[in-house]
């Protein structure tokens, strides 16, 4: 025999198909912004975001009338650096983002697999609990449960990821039934493979494509269901700087002070904004169904 | 003659299909009343067109499914449910799409080693390793390859690579179903000659799945012909091509197209379609396209006649 | 004058990993009332080319030929409305997958009549009366029945009639058949073959029919044009082709077929069809040719003059050999 050359691996291959849209590309370094943002904000915010400067209450953006530059975006009605504020809200937003998709997907993708390779009767049971979890408003929803267990952060991150947890579960059967019919799969259970091998490590692997489009797409959910929370004063509690706490806190003074809502609105805008597209050229290079010839 | 390895007596596999809220269950005879023997170091091909009961046939010898009567002995034991974990070793498959039938995030030394890892736990990685490479060399492969993905190999060296893995736990029995079928004629040779050899070798008996005449007539010693799940012809294979008896047979092979413009062809031209294995006529389930049929075929279902060239009719040619 | 004369003609893909040649240099010539057969492996380009002629091809590709005519209407300059009634009358493909070529929210009747419709001068009264008669040219039984049949609810070698009877709706000069009975059983792809060499014949059509099949080839086909990996290294009447192939490749994938074996291990052809990273310089065949030698690896050869069937070697078979005598 000779030799087959080489053919590009698959990273090269995925970055190919990601870089022709030009969107994902911009919302990937946007993100990789906010990540390193999130990171390092202890380093990067010029104030602490909890010190109230009693001096500089509703101070507006350093560039306009009666600014400050040692307060770039302004002050908040008790005197906190904005700007400080904000990247340190990014922390909880990313924080948010990981704690929730992490909980949802893993529950989702076992129950997933679970229903997709459970007889017929378990697989209703477990996809008619699921619509009917679909069939609330998956903010109002959240909302009741956070009711239920209290107002914190921690519990807004529990009722998203249950929210959202059902789109992982239908994602994953839909993909587990696809591919059990596929011959690999029963060259396994030819083999002599059991149930749980042939779940995770035969069928799993290929099911994970759109389960990361998922996770990518409902991290910006999270991000916009957890700042909705807290704006209902249902999430994250004062002072903890979270973005939509901060948009809830600032409501009075809209019409005074422009920028204590402006900002962390531009933020929250920006990040769901750049993950989305994000999330779309990860769809796009990870989708074979779409991938173009 | 030797100690056949597999014995199959009328295996028949039902299916039930339908029987939502607006309709009753249907029974699909998938196949029905199957019954070969496989001898170490022979072929037998099973040979016939979709909806035949090929591929059902094949899910049942490998015992991925349970069939729904009949019994099936390997090695002088009966085949059981419970008895499946430790006969499975014994016999392995070969797919017809090579790019199905490999799992696409595994290495190639990951899907030779998993019916080890599965069956041989007492072996030690670096055995299963080395075993994994030699396996690599004897299909024709190199021992380099297993570190590889299956989509750094064409679709000739995958087919490889999976025959490569049914070999892994040393079967008397490999089911190839449509093997070369879906391959380029160029590769189609090479992966014929391995399997040729690779029986040679190692005293395999195949049960070879095809519904290319062609490659039947070059690899089998004895033929099944089926037809909507029943076997209607049996027999060596030279006896059945020189002279089919069945009026099927007969049909296929003359429909068959043969690579030799000079030779002038009386067809057989077959009326209609293929009945769907939900409702098989009644009867002989060939009369309906058959020129032959007369009201004994229509009204009650011939079975086997006795002998080594068997067939199931009324009216056999010869 | 030929009914479809391409010159020269590439194709090229823009892929991952830069550009791909699915077609080299290709030249087809097709008369009225001819059957030629393009026979090769998967990725030998014979379905891109055809593509490529009727400007189906995604964006990615791009097209160079010296000439493409079709009836004296050079394809490349018309528009594309123009090529859209082009394709469609004059010219006609059918399809693999039956299945997947019709469209399973339409009856077949509504498929036909709409291709008739968009073609053809007729009142609703006639293109009803004119469905009837194609499926029964066909030979779909109770036509006047099956017109008010979905695709899903009829068999495979049925929905090949289907498309057949859409592909002759409109009386076309050339039909192009892609693999029209790969996805068919055996007994049925007689019967289609059959079909199409029989409307071959009362039509006067000229036919293109694209398959890997070397049975297919020598029960249907009057000329044969041999492709591998993008380009056509043998072209001769089927009869010649079968006894005296002049391409290596062609007598080594003849020698291949298992109803020509004389012992158990066919002789085969070593390695694979070289694919995107692995085009060799020179003979494209060259490392898999058991007659290759320093010339063949490095100079690419030439077409051979007609009499040697236009064989792309340097050193084609049959030479000094008499022609069998018929």
């Amino acid at each position: 025999m000779e030799t087959t050359m080489e053919r590009p691996g698959r990273l090269r291959e995925f970055w190919y198909y990601f870089r022709e849209n030009r969107g994902a590309v911009i919302g990937l370094s946007v993100f990789v912004v906010f990540v390193l943002v999130a990171i390092f904000a202890d380093l990067l915010a010029p104030h602490d975001p909890t010190q109230q400067y009693r001096d500089h209450l509703l101070r507006p953006p350093a560039w306009s009338e009666g600014g400050d530059w040692s307060f770039p975006l302004g002050t908040d009605p008790l005197g906190r650096d904005l700007l400080s504020r904000l990247i340190h809200g990014a922390r909880y937003s990313a924080f948010v983002g990981v704690v929730v998709v992490t909980v949802a997907a893993s529950v989702g993708i076992l129950i997933g697999l679970l229903s997709g390779f459970a007889p017929r009767w378990g697989d209703t049971i477990i996809m008619r609990i699921m619509d009917i979890i679909l069939a609330f408003p998956s903010l109002l929803l959240a909302l009741v449960l956070v009711a239920i267990l209290g107002p914190s952060l921690t519990n807004a991150m529990i009722a998203i990821a249950i929210v959202q947890q059902p789109h992982y579960v239908r994602l994953t059967r839909a993909s587990v039934i696809n591919e059990r019919t596929r011959d690999y799969v029963t060259s396994a259970r030819v083999a002599g493979a059991g149930i749980w091998r042939l779940m995770f490590k035969t069928v799993l692997p290929n099911c994970l494509a759109p389960i990361i489009v998922q996770g990518a797409l409902s991290f910006s959910t999270a991000i916009l269901d957890a700042a909705a929370l807290g704006f209902l004063g249902m999430g994250a509690q004062p002072p903890t700087p979270e973005w939509g706490t901060m948009l809830a806190e600032a409501r009075e003074f809209i019409l005074r002070a422009w920028w204590v809502v402006t900002f962390p609105g531009i933020a929250i805008l920006i990040t769901v904004l750049a993950i989305n597209l994000m999330g779309d050229g990860l769809r796009d290079a990870l989708d074979p169904k779409l991938k173009r010839s | 003659m030797n100690k056949p390895v597999v014995v199959a007596h009328d295996l028949t596999r039902h299916y039930e299909v339908g029987g939502g809220i607006f309709s009753s269950t249907q029974t699909v005879e998938a196949l029905s009343g199957a019954s070969f023997t496989l001898q170490p170091g022979k072929t037998l091909a099973v040979v016939g067109e979709s909806g035949c009961g090929k591929s059902t046939l094949a899910r049942v010898v490998t015992m991925i499914e349970p069939p729904t009567s009949g019994t099936l002995m390997i090695d002088d034991e009966a085949v059981s449910p419970d008895k499946w974990a430790s006969l499975r070793s014994s016999v392995q498959i070969v797919f017809q799409d090579p790019y199905g039938s490999l799992n696409p995030r595994q290495r190639i030394g990951d899907i030779l080693m998993e019916p080890l890892v599965i069956n041989r736990k007492d072996m030690s990685a670096k055995d299963r390793e080395a075993q994994a490479r030699d396996m690599l060399a004897m299909v024709g492969l190199r021992r380099e390859h297993f570190d590889r993905y299956p989509h750094m190999f064409s679709g000739g060296q995958r087919q490889r690579i999976a025959v490569a893995r049914a070999l892994m736990l040393n079967p008397r029995v490999l089911v190839l179903d449509e093997p070369v079928s879906a391959l380029d004629l160029s590769i189609q040779s090479q992966v014929l000659n391995l399997l040729v050899e690779l029986q040679e070798k190692l005293g395999l008996a195949y049960l070879f799945i095809s519904h290319d005449l062609s490659v039947v007539k070059h690899m089998a010693d004895d033929i099944v012909v089926m037809y909507l799940g029943r076997p209607v012809e049996t027999g060596p294979i030279e006896d059945v091509v020189a002279n089919p008896r069945h009026p099927y047979t007969k049909a296929l092979l003359s429909a068959t197209p043969i690579a030799d413009p000079t030779i002038e062809k009386k067809r057989i031209k077959l009326e209609g379609e293929l009945p769907s294995p939900i409702n098989v006529p009644k009867g002989c389930a060939f009369s309906p396209r058959c020129w032959k049929a007369t009201e004994e075929c229509r009204a009650k279902r011939p079975v086997l006649d006795e002998g080594r060239h068997r067939v199931a009719c009324y009216h056999p040619e010869g | 004058m030929a009914l479809l004369r391409i010159r020269n003609l590439s194709v090229d893909f823009a892929t991952a990993s830069g550009k791909f040649r699915a077609v080299d240099s290709m030249d087809v010539t097709v008369d009225r009332g001819d059957i030629l057969a393009i026979v090769g492996e998967s990725g030998s380009g014979k379905s891109v080319s055809m593509l490529a002629m009727m400007g189906l091809l995604p964006w990615t590709a791009t097209i160079t030929a010296d000439e493409m005519s079709f009836d004296g209407i050079d394809l490349r300059s018309v528009t594309a409305a123009q090529r859209r009634k082009i394709i469609g009358r004059d010219m006609a493909m059918i399809f693999q997958e039956p299945m997947s070529s019709l469209n399973p929210c339409f009856t077949v009747g509504f498929q036909i009549r709409e291709s008739l419709r968009k073609h053809m001068n007729m009142s609703r009264r006639e293109r009803h009366q004119r469905a009837i008669e194609l499926f029964e040219q066909v030979g779909i039984p109770e036509p006047e029945k099956r017109l008010g049949v979905f695709p899903h609810q009829m068999s495979g070698g049925m929905n090949q009639r289907v498309m057949i009877a859409m592909a002759i709706a409109c009386r076309p000069r050339l039909l192009i058949a892609d693999e029209p009975t790969t996805a068919l059983d055996v007994t049925i792809q007689a019967q289609i073959l059959e079909l199409l060499t029989g409307l071959q014949r009362d039509t006067g059509m000229a036919l293109i029919l694209i398959t890997h099949d070397m049975g297919v080839v020598a029960e249907t086909a009057q000329r044969v044009s041999v492709q591998y990996a993008g380009q056509k290294v043998e072209e001769q009447p089927v009869r010649p082709l079968f006894s005296t192939p002049h391409h290596p490749y062609t007598a080594a994938l003849l020698a291949a077929l298992p109803e020509r074996a004389t012992s158990k291990i066919l002789p085969s052809i070593p390695g694979v069809v070289p694919g995107q990273f692995d085009r060799p310089k020179g003979c494209l065949f060259s490392p898999r040719c058991s007659k290759a030698d320093d010339r063949c690896r490095e100079i690419e050869p030439e077409n051979q003059p007609e009499e040697l069937g236009r064989a792309k070697c340097h050193y084609p078979l049959g030479v000094n050999e008499p022609e069998m005598a018929q």
